[in-house]
């Protein structure tokens, strides 16, 4: 009879243990999904602040691209305003698109493109934009980390109980990689 | 990649075991030729880590004053910075210090005793000649260092190698002073008879081979961590042709490094000052702190 007791007294505790575990891995996973989102966030708004810069400097020698300058501008305020992780991805994707589209027209300007200001504004750009992919690329993983526990057995009634509900990915187009792409 | 880093982890705790047994036996053995049981080993252990513990804590800026590595800003190497900080969200970790070493060769090394207190350091060289997804390579292998805490790994195999060094050292003099009082017949316990003259024996050819024996283990976790950055910084940037580009322009560069010497060999991303070419004896990889060039590239490369 003791010996029972024992063993059922043994496995509850055993029970429990595997419990305050999964639990504090839930958490500490959630944490990070969020901090590395905010990263994310930071690069983000760091692209935003680039852009008028940009404008303005193609501007300068492009007078006649006003449509385009006005499309950027739009995008931007619509990436600034997008909520959500899936709906930030999309304008971001879009976003991205019209500033390759400004830079292919400043590449039609051999001054504008060889100037000092412009190039430090192109390191910039590039170097945020990377940025965004690591943050995306972490915060991926964590993710599907994440993800992962809260879907499988047994891991999956803790996180039930404690209300932890799957986050989504964040999906954005790489920048191409390679010599080639990055010289734009 | 992932069964790589995983092999290149089991290994590294192998090595480390082996000393670890290695410093018991040696130890163990001390303290049976002197009769002072494990005291002898402890007070090894105990000077080593102390040794040790303060190249752990202030080793970085000594590395760096050595290197004559002078901090950057953004504004002047903006291309670098922009990496590292790519490089550091892509790992999760705080941005490390950026230097620059007014060498030729191109070259890095990252050094700090945790995350949150770490640099990486770049030569002009490297600056010059890699282009920005073989700086990411590179960037990704040091970050690996750095998260992988290889700083810490470092200090613990250097104690213990300390600790063989300083027990091997206590051995030879008293072989030399007291021991030969044994031999002689003035010893207070020579109960053992032959038995004792055969670990004698022994423990004078330990105390000559441990040294040697210390730094090959020593090395060998050094080459060990090496591959595993590779493979975790090439996980990082997510494209390992980026590393495998800069190791092969880097073995290709002939130029010397000024500041290179032994004491900091085994930091840099590839070890300086090759003296002819390749390296591909086995006598010499034993005494190498990296492995050899061209089996990191062809590695990255079957990725």
């Amino acid at each position: 009879m003791l010996v029972v007791l024992a063993i059922v007294l043994g496995l509850v505790v055993l029970v429990l243990l595997y419990g305050v575990v999964t639990y504090n891995r839930l958490v500490r996973l959630r944490v990070r999904a969020e901090n590395a989102w905010s990263q994310i966030d930071v690069q983000l708004r760091r692209r935003y602040d680039l852009i008028p810069n940009l404008v303005q400097s193609v501007k300068g020698y492009a007078e006649h691209e006003r449509e385009l300058f006005e499309e950027v501008a739009q995008l931007r305020t619509q990436a600034q305003s997008a909520s959500g992780v899936q709906a930030q991805a999309q304008a971001e994707n879009q976003l991205t698109q019209g500033i390759n589209r400004l830079i292919a027209v400043a590449e039609r300007y051999p001054d504008l493109k060889a100037s000092q200001n412009f190039l430090a504004l192109q390191e910039e750009l590039t170097g945020t934009e990377s940025k965004i992919a690591y943050a995306r690329q972490f915060y991926n993983d964590t993710v599907q980390a994440l993800n992962t526990l809260i879907q499988s057995f047994p891991s999956r009634i803790v996180a039930n109980l404690a209300g932890f509900t799957p986050r989504e990915f964040f999906e954005i187009e790489e920048p191409a990689r390679g010599p080639v792409s990055v010289q734009f | 990649m992932y069964e790589q880093i995983a092999r290149n982890k089991r290994k590294t705790i192998f090595i480390i075991l082996g000393t670890l047994i290695f410093v018991g036996a040696l130890g163990y053995l001390f303290g049976l030729l002197l009769n002072v049981g494990i005291a002898g080993l402890i007070i090894a252990l105990l000077i080593a880590a102390a040794m040790s513990f303060y190249s752990y804590r202030y080793g970085d800026r000594l590395v760096l004053r050595a290197a004559r590595a002078r901090p950057v800003t953004h504004e002047e190497e903006p291309r670098l910075h922009n990496i590292v900080e790519g490089l550091a969200l892509a790992a999760g970790l705080p941005k490390p210090a950026i230097y620059v070493v007014p060498e030729k060769a191109p070259n890095a090394f990252a050094t700090g005793r945790d995350p949150e207190h770490s640099s990486i350091a770049v030569t002009q060289g490297l600056l010059d000649t890699m282009n920005r997804v073989e700086l990411e390579g590179v960037i990704g292998h040091e970050m690996s260092h750095i998260r992988d805490r290889d700083m810490l790994l470092g200090t613990i195999v250097a104690t213990l190698v300390g600790s063989v060094v300083l027990i091997a050292e206590f051995m030879l003099r008293w072989f030399w002073w007291g021991g030969g009082g044994m031999f002689g017949g003035r010893g207070r316990d020579r109960e053992g008879g032959e038995g004792f003259a055969i670990l004698a024996v022994v423990g004078l050819l330990l105390a000559i081979l441990a040294p040697i024996i210390a730094q090959v283990i020593k090395l060998a976790v050094s080459r060990r961590r090496e591959y595993l950055a590779d493979a975790e910084g090439a996980m990082l940037t997510r494209y390992p042709p980026g590393l495998a580009g800069a190791l092969r322009k880097i073995a290709t560069d002939a130029t010397p490094m000024r500041v290179a010497n032994n004491a900091t060999a085994h930091l840099w991303l590839n070890q300086p000052s090759r003296i002819h070419g390749e390296q591909n004896h086995w006598f010499e990889n034993l005494f190498s702190t990296h492995p050899p060039i061209q089996d990191r590239i062809r590695i990255l490369e079957e990725m």
